[in-house]
């Protein structure tokens, strides 16, 4: 029996589900360990300010009441957070783990309580004295490139970081563009914001000088090394290991100063130390996303052909650069035009930093920016030129001929500067798009007042990331039964990879699926990893798998050669069984019992993955109120090849309303002095059940990956990129009688009324 | 103080503080840990367990509330190691992705269908509303929970069967 391809490609029932659904997962927050201590985290409530003086006596006298930490009791220099990406400039501006002399925002960490049960903690950190001579904070981008005040002493700016995305020459074709725009765009700051909160569980093991650190999530191996290096000890000395992890969307499981604070204490004092974040303080803990202004233009032949683009971003990244804080910066400057062909390009971004909590990434950093900026500019030059949106877009996508498609490289390099779309035809989601999305029934309710709703419809385009390199490895070790145990370095954050990653194995061993077991994260299971980031664990990972199941059948087939005498070519090796011609056999089990049996792989590539897609959305806008209702939503994109049907929609459809969310409700409002307004999630309001009901994805397989074994493309960003560009066209259109032009998100119903009352106004004048 | 009532068909005593929650309570003193705290502020109903009958979110209930009550958590609906309907609905219909809200979410549904097994679409929909589910975007768990539904119909027509005899 032939078992090839068994598994990859159906819509398999999670083998994570069992556990969850019967209330069997292990989170941090389940995790205790004998004589722990608990953690609370003394923070900040000044936005910028100098540390007079800090007195933790009243907290000390507090019934169990272990200590309280500051910076005084880490030593000097206090440790900054490394970063991911080499940048020559941003040096100055990473974050101490514990404010040593000045807070730069609202919910630093300054104090450490330590307690004999976590309320007890809470209520000692209540008590900690901190005495902040407040300074003038800087709230927003504007404000901070003027330089005054500099929040970092000794340099010279408050932009951390430029880059600059060019091609062709923008100049030179704006100036002889029949036809050019400028728009001005901006997407409020707001965040992951994953179910479960962040949490930790460190414990310090002297007799083997060894460190545990249990929540992790992402990228443990690099996070071990980012401690092991703050921690001056070996990285063997290190291991973070993953539990189940409630969300993560980007922000989760980067390295925050909580990681080392809570290591640093169980090392010190020889207590299991335990710390889990409450929602008020992951409002300001956490990583913040997406704050970023635009102006862009764009020059364009009268037919709709693109001649040029160009703009300049300016993205409030918050008090510090933390780990991956330059992403969403690098990203947007170099995807914003790129599911186009447009050969003149001149971008870019300033990473510029306020008095805000730090940001990093959320699901599609800069791409869901970049594509709100790029097909609301196609939809406003299409109106414009009197010429049909989606013509104007079929004009510009790439096509089958272009690829690959070198995009314009970013500077200054930051390992990834040089990148091209790797195949398709980006057309081609666009048509299925449509025809999914019955936009040619629809064309006719574009403006109408129905019910006293105008109806809109819009599409946007775009691409998707994924693959980041450079390696993951994987190893498959036989148990004495035959049952296999596969190790990757990808974590998992809730998006199924055990179930994918076992049925890649199953496949490539060809053997059944309960036969295989899946161990991920933990930096104890091998020797190097990565994880899971920038849609990049099923590629990356699964890649890795599959190289292992090939090296574990090669050595399968070298015993059974020894063992029968007879060349390793001579056998068939099929269904995980090693076989003569004269009949017979080796299985698995059998080799196993013969010593270890082991098959490890590494998958390099530097070459990333480009999932393409459309989206189309059709809006009712209600003008008395602002409220918009989404009544259809497709997105379809072309993933190369899906691994499970099943997790994969599950991804988009997902991501799809975190972007309504986006575009509709999230936002984290600072006032002038720097205080997040935003405190529980009742102020933070993400889709709810009754919101948005109406979502379609479909999935295509038409251009698979040509960079890695499995042909698949990373995916599950995609679903989230569009809904800006898409949905705001919608309304766009909805609005067309009074030419009423969304560029500011969140598009709130009091925001998108003003809108309409002012165009009315001007109407009417 | 003591608490005494029954969770999962067993009757239980624990030693809690009076300020500490219905869901400290499960999580802490009683090691059900399927009981996840997702704000502490009854805003995701990640925490819901079943107090006599109604969704109740553990975060907002003192534990000494619930001296005498009967509780059922994530961990007591099913019957054994099999998955129940709800629970084998969810997985087909993949209405979960990390599993943290899961728990608050079959919670509800149990709740919500035990008393309303001819729920709609629009009904399900809005008693969901007061639980927060990041991954999924809720169009599988609404799925999951209207497919369940011929199984709570099917319970309550029995029971009504056993009372006419």
């Amino acid at each position: 029996m032939r078992l090839v391809n068994t598994y990859i490609g159906r819509p398999i029932e999670r083998v994570e589900d069992f556990r969850f659904l019967r209330g069997r997962g292990q989170f941090i927050g389940d995790l205790n360990r004998e004589g722990q201590w608990h953690a609370a985290i003394v923070r900040s409530a000044v936005a910028f300010g100098r540390i007079v003086k800090i007195d933790s006596a009243p907290a000390l006298g507090m019934p169990g009441v272990h200590t309280v930490i500051t910076a005084a009791d880490i030593g000097s220099p206090i440790p900054t957070i490394p970063f991911r990406r080499k940048n020559p400039t941003i040096a100055p501006y990473a974050q101490p783990i514990i404010a040593p002399d000045f807070v730069r925002y609202v919910g630093e960490p300054v104090a450490v309580v330590l307690a004999a049960s976590a309320e007890l903690a809470e209520d000692a950190a209540q008590e900690v004295v901190l005495e902040i001579e407040a300074l003038t904070p800087c709230v927003d981008w504007q404000a901070s490139t003027a330089g005054t005040p500099l929040l970092f002493p000794g340099t010279s700016t408050n932009i951390a970081s430029t880059f600059t995305a060019q091609c062709g020459d923008a100049a030179a074709a704006f100036a002889a563009a029949p036809y050019t725009h400028r728009e001005r765009f901006s997407v409020q700051r707001h965040t992951a914001l994953p179910m479960e909160t962040r949490g930790l569980l460190a414990e310090w093991h002297a007799g083997d000088n060894q460190l545990t650190v249990c929540g992790a999530a992402k990228l443990p191996f690099f996070n071990r090394r980012a401690m092991a290096g703050m921690m001056g000890l070996p990285e063997t000395s290190v291991d973070y290991i993953e539990l189940d992890v409630g969300g993560g969307f980007g922000a989760r499981g980067e390295f925050y100063p909580e990681d080392f604070l809570v290591a640093f204490a169980a090392r010190k004092f020889g207590h299991p130390v335990k710390w889990i974040e409450d929602r008020r303080e992951h409002f300001t803990a956490i990583g913040h996303a997406r704050q970023m202004d635009a102006e862009i233009e764009i020059a364009c032949e009268k037919d709709g052909t693109v001649t040029a683009m160009r703009g300049i971003m300016h993205a409030d990244i918050g008090a510090y650069v933390r780990p991956n804080g330059m992403t969403p910066v690098r990203n947007v400057i170099q995807f914003t035009a790129v599911p186009y062909r447009i050969p003149n390009l001149d971008f870019t971004g300033h990473g510029v930093l306020t008095n805000k909590t730090p940001a990093g990434t959320y699901r599609g950093p800069g791409r869901f920016e970049g594509c709100l900026f790029c097909e609301r500019m196609f939809d406003i030059a299409a109106r414009e030129l009197g010429i049909d949106p989606l013509d104007m877009r079929r004009r510009n996508l790439l096509t089958a001929q272009d690829m690959p498609y070198t995009l314009a490289a970013v500077a200054p390099d930051d390992g990834f500067a040089e990148t091209e779309c790797d195949s398709g035809d980006y057309r081609v989601t666009l048509e299925r798009c449509l025809e999914e999305f019955g936009w040619e029934e629809k064309r006719a309710l574009a403006g109408t007042l129905r019910d006293g709703r105008y109806r809109g419809i819009g599409v946007g385009c775009f691409v998707e990331g994924g693959a980041s390199g450079p390696r993951e490895s994987a190893r498959i070790d036989v148990a004495a039964d035959g049952n296999v145990d596969v190790y990757v370095g990808s974590s998992a954050i809730g998006q199924g990879i055990e179930t994918i990653m076992a049925q890649i194995a199953a496949d490539a061993l060809e053997i059944p699926m309960d036969q295989v077991r899946v161990l991920h994260g933990s930096t104890n299971y091998l020797k190097e990893g990565f994880g899971s980031y920038g849609s990049r664990a099923t590629v990356m990972g699964g890649s890795a798998i599959v190289l292992a199941a090939e090296n574990l059948l090669k050595a399968v087939r070298d015993l059974a050669s020894q063992k029968f005498g007879v060349a390793p070519e001579e056998l068939i090796v099929s269904a995980g069984v090693a076989q003569t011609r004269d009949g017979r056999s080796m299985t698995l089990a059998q080799a196993a019992a013969l010593g270890p049996l082991t098959g490890e792989g590494t998958f390099s590539s530097d070459k990333r993955t480009y999932t393409y897609g459309t989206a189309a959305a059709h809006v009712a806008v209600d003008p008395k109120t602002g409220a918009v209702e989404v009544l259809d939503y497709v997105v379809v994109d072309d993933v190369g090849r899906a691994i499970n049907p099943l997790t994969l929609h599950g991804q988009v459809v997902g991501a799809a309303v975190q972007g309504f969310g986006s575009v509709f409700s999230e936002e984290l409002v600072y006032d002038a002095g720097g205080q997040l307004l935003i405190g529980s999630l009742a102020d933070y309001q993400i889709p709810l059940a009754t919101d948005y009901p109406h979502i379609r994805a479909v999935t295509l397989e038409q251009f698979p990956a040509p960079h890695n074994p499995l042909g698949a493309k990373g995916a599950g960003e995609g679903g989230i990129i569009p809904v800006g560009g898409a949905v705001t066209n919608a309304i766009a259109s909805a609005l067309s009688s009074f030419d009423v032009q969304p560029t500011d998100l969140p598009l709130t119903p009091p925001r998108l009324w003003a809108l309409i009352e002012k165009a009315r106004a001007a109407k009417t004048t | 103080m003591k608490l005494r009532c029954e969770v999962n068909g067993q009757a239980i005593e624990a030693d809690v503080a009076p300020r500490t929650t219905l869901c400290d309570c499960l999580r802490d003193h009683l090691g059900l840990t399927g009981t996840h705290a997702g704000c502490e502020h009854g805003v995701c109903g990640a925490c819901t367990v079943i107090v006599d009958g109604q969704a109740v979110r553990s975060c907002l209930m003192l534990a000494v509330q619930a001296a005498g009550a009967s509780i059922v958590t994530v961990e007591g609906l099913a019957d054994g190691e099999a998955l129940s309907p709800l629970q084998e609905a969810f997985r087909k219909h993949h209405a979960l992705q990390c599993g943290f809200c899961t728990p608050g979410m079959l919670t509800t549904l149990h709740a919500l269908l035990s008393e309303e097994p001819a729920a709609d679409e629009v009904r399900i929909r809005d008693v969901l509303s007061g639980n927060l589910c990041r991954c999924t975007g809720y169009i599988p768990i609404v799925e999951a929970a209207l497919e369940a539904r011929a199984h709570y119909a099917k319970k309550e027509k029995s029971k009504q069967e056993l009372k006419t005899e």
